[in-house]
């Protein structure tokens, strides 16, 4: 595997997660800004896989293969199913929140959603 | 007798699960009734983990997979002295807590109950366990069940705000920190702090350890309120219902951090050592979150929000403490997060019985009502001195020792940021004691917008007892830890195991106890600082005292009113805009990663 293709997945994450930040640091609603964060979120998918992907070896499934077979990191599968799940109540929650905010200020605009001040 | 470690998540969790599942609405007191009796057990549990981890850290491996040859295969659980203790303090927190909310509301669901004990559950286990990947589950765990516990009158625009502002800044914050294990990951084919730790420390630091660190050092530090990723502190903390903003000034900001400090002294710790640049970049950071927290809570008129600024400046204090990376300093910041666990708790609970009688927490518009309950006007008034740093309370000589470990390690001037931070968040405090309690001072307010519809319903002619009580009983723990003798020796010994990464790792690794810390004689402070603190208690007063009489000219202007007060430009950063908070959050931690990489270049 070049060197290019090697690195291609981690220059994605890297790409993944600012595009995501900039999109979230410009939003101009709720939704579009919590889409953003699953952008982000992606960028955590892309790098954990890339980590744990080998060049030439098989799914770590391992019925019906000799033993020492080389497989792929099969924790990293493990690692991102967590991260979906956790990440899902969270999108659950942030969506449920912004559905109110539209109701509650008729805007789903997170920079004219009345200030707090003290 | 030591309980298996996981006994203080599960039941909580269990509970959690019974209350949303059975319907016991009808029956509310069952509900509450239960949560607190399942807080209490919690308390207990972390109690005697407390003690039995004194003797040396328990570990307790998921499923019986120890490590074989010295190579962790599992999921394990390693209780030290200062998670046991943390995990204690945030029990004790939720059983107050729930407690206040006996009488508190009229009208909550039996969500609000499974809530409050899948957030213990989540805090407890983010105290108690050894694994990275696991940190950042509990830290989504603890968002989560924060997002919306702040969020809880979700009718009302401020905790919608509130709410949103949070649950984004802090998921993004959770990103960065999956990120940063995913780089730890990947370089060392381990979770496990005490494995990844050993590995990283056969190769030299590079920079993607720098970077690893970076993000996982910000992530939690957003939790933890440092400049410049506080912001959402102050909106979340504001509009959260009161006996929740005790768990989130009192030991969640502290959480955070905990893990911070808990992954660099396990994980980068064997490598980096005692990082010079770590330890100037995070007590510059910590001074000006102090100051910068302190002249907001100044500021403000709306108490909660007060409170909630204060605990910004009490943060950064702690970051001061914690970032000297030493024993004692941290056995300082221990101390004082202890002690101010109390206080701030008790304070939290004062306005919330204000808010419970009157219907507000807006001080021009509460001017000498609070008369009619002079107890809380008491303990109100104490919690501020104690703020203040009067000794004998557990602020006092938390911050009395981390002036003497900053001396130590020759940062003699920390004590001035220390004791002005004091001043001045002890002397809103007080001032708002003389303007609501006694109609002290001359000051011309006017009323807030409001910003929250009282979580309670009518004003009242009494204050039920049992919210006193807590308050009461609170505010006594944080004078308690203050006087305790032994208590500062004990987690000053603590602290040097906290900090011990070889001894951690082969107690997780090879089940090897360390040596017996013996417990250090010196953690008492030197007279001179105990002097300072009686000092700036008095100075707390006095600058109460000036800003309720002096000439108006002197006197802080009402808000609103000119943009180009000096003042001001303090909080012009808090727009209460999440998308301006996530780009403070982006700059902070590329100021932060330059700081980083030249440092540790």
């Amino acid at each position: 595997m070049s060197p290019l293709v090697a690195w291609l997945p981690f220059g994605v994450a890297v790409w993944l997660f600012v595009v995501g930040l900039y999109g979230i640091v410009t939003s101009r609603h709720l939704v579009h800004l919590i889409v953003c964060l699953s952008v982000v979120q992606s960028s955590t998918y892309v790098l954990l896989l890339a980590v744990g992907y080998r060049s030439g070896a098989l799914p770590p499934i391992l019925i019906d293969v000799p033993a020492r077979t080389p497989t792929v990191d099969p924790i990293v599968q493990a690692l991102c199913l967590t991260d979906v799940v956790v990440e899902v109540t969270v999108m659950a929650v942030l969506l449920a929140l912004a559905v109110q905010a539209h109701k509650r200020f008729g805007t789903a605009d997170p920079t004219r959603l009345r200030p707090q001040r003290g | 007798m030591v309980p298996p470690p996981p006994l203080p998540v599960a039941i909580p969790l269990l509970v959690a699960a019974a209350l949303v599942a059975g319907n016991v609405r009808p029956h509310r007191r069952l509900a509450d009734g239960t949560a607190i009796a399942c807080a209490l057990v919690v308390t207990a549990l972390c109690g005697l983990l407390l003690v039995g981890s004194l003797r040396g850290p328990i570990v307790y491996w998921f499923g019986g997979w120890s490590p074989r040859q010295g190579i962790a295969l599992g999921v394990d659980f390693a209780v030290d002295p200062l998670g046991a203790g943390l995990a204690t303090l945030t029990s004790l927190l939720v059983s107050s807590a729930m407690v206040f909310s006996w009488r508190y509301f009229e009208e909550i669901g039996q969500l609000y109950a499974a809530l409050m004990m899948a957030f213990l559950a989540a805090m407890v286990a983010f105290c108690l366990t050894g694994d990275l990947f696991d940190l950042f589950v509990f830290f989504e765990l603890m968002g989560v069940a924060g997002f919306a516990l702040a969020g809880y009158e979700v009718e009302e625009p401020g905790p919608l705000q509130g709410a949103i502002n949070f649950a984004v800044t802090s998921t993004v914050a959770g990103f960065m920190v999956l990120t940063g294990i995913g780089l730890l990951y990947g370089r060392t084919g381990a979770l496990n702090l005490a494995q990844i730790g050993r590995s990283l420390s056969l190769h030299p630091v590079d920079g993607l350890v720098v970077v690893a660190l970076l993000l996982v050092t910000c992530g939690f530090l957003v939790k933890a309120a440092a400049v410049p990723f506080h912001l959402w502190l102050a909106d979340a903390h504001a509009v959260a219902p009161t006996p929740v903003c005790i768990l989130f000034s009192g030991v969640m900001v502290e959480l955070g951090l905990y893990a911070v400090w808990r992954v660099y002294w396990t994980v980068f710790a064997p490598s980096l050592g005692q990082a010079r640049a770590v330890t100037g970049l995070l007590v510059g950071v910590g001074c000006l979150t102090a100051l910068l927290g302190a002249v907001e809570c100044f500021r403000q008129q709306h108490l909660k929000r007060l409170l909630a600024f204060s605990t910004v400046s009490h943060a950064g204090m702690f970051l001061v403490g914690t970032a000297l990376l030493t024993s004692s300093g941290l056995a300082g910041a221990a101390v004082y997060v202890a002690g101010h666990g109390g206080v701030k708790a008790s304070l939290f609970l004062c306005v919330g019985i204000l808010m419970h009688r009157f219907r507000t927490v807006d001080a021009a518009r509460l001017k000498g009502r609070g008369a009619a309950i002079p107890v809380v006007g008491g303990i109100f008034a104490l919690g501020g001195l104690a703020l203040g740093g009067l000794p004998p309370f557990g602020t006092s000589l938390g911050k009395e020792l981390i002036e003497d470990a900053a001396s130590r390690s020759h940062l003699s001037w920390v004590a001035v940021v220390l004791t002005a931070a004091s001043v001045l968040t002890g002397g809103a405090v007080l001032r708002e004691a003389g303007h609501v309690f006694l109609g002290l001072g001359r000051l011309e307010r006017r009323p807030l917008h409001e910003i929250q519809e009282p979580e309670t319903a009518g004003p009242r002619w009494r204050t039920p007892l049992v919210m006193v009580v807590p308050a009461v009983v609170l505010l006594a723990a944080g004078l308690v830890v203050g006087v305790l003798p032994g208590f500062p020796a004990g987690v000053e010994a603590a602290a040097r195991r906290f900090v011990d990464s070889g001894a951690y790792a082969a107690a997780v690794l090879q089940g090897r106890s360390p040596p017996r810390v013996v417990p250090a004689v010196a953690a008492v402070p030197e007279a001179g600082t105990v002097v300072l603190s009686g000092a700036s208690a008095a100075g707390a007063l006095l600058l109460a005292l000036l800003s309720l009489y002096a000439p108006p000219r002197l006197r802080r202007p009402g808000p609103g009113r000119g943009r180009l007060r000096p003042a001001a430009w303090f909080g012009w950063a808090q727009s209460g805009d999440v998308t301006d908070y996530v780009a403070w959050l982006v700059l902070g931690t590329a100021v932060y990663g330059l700081v980083l990489a030249l440092g540790l270049r």
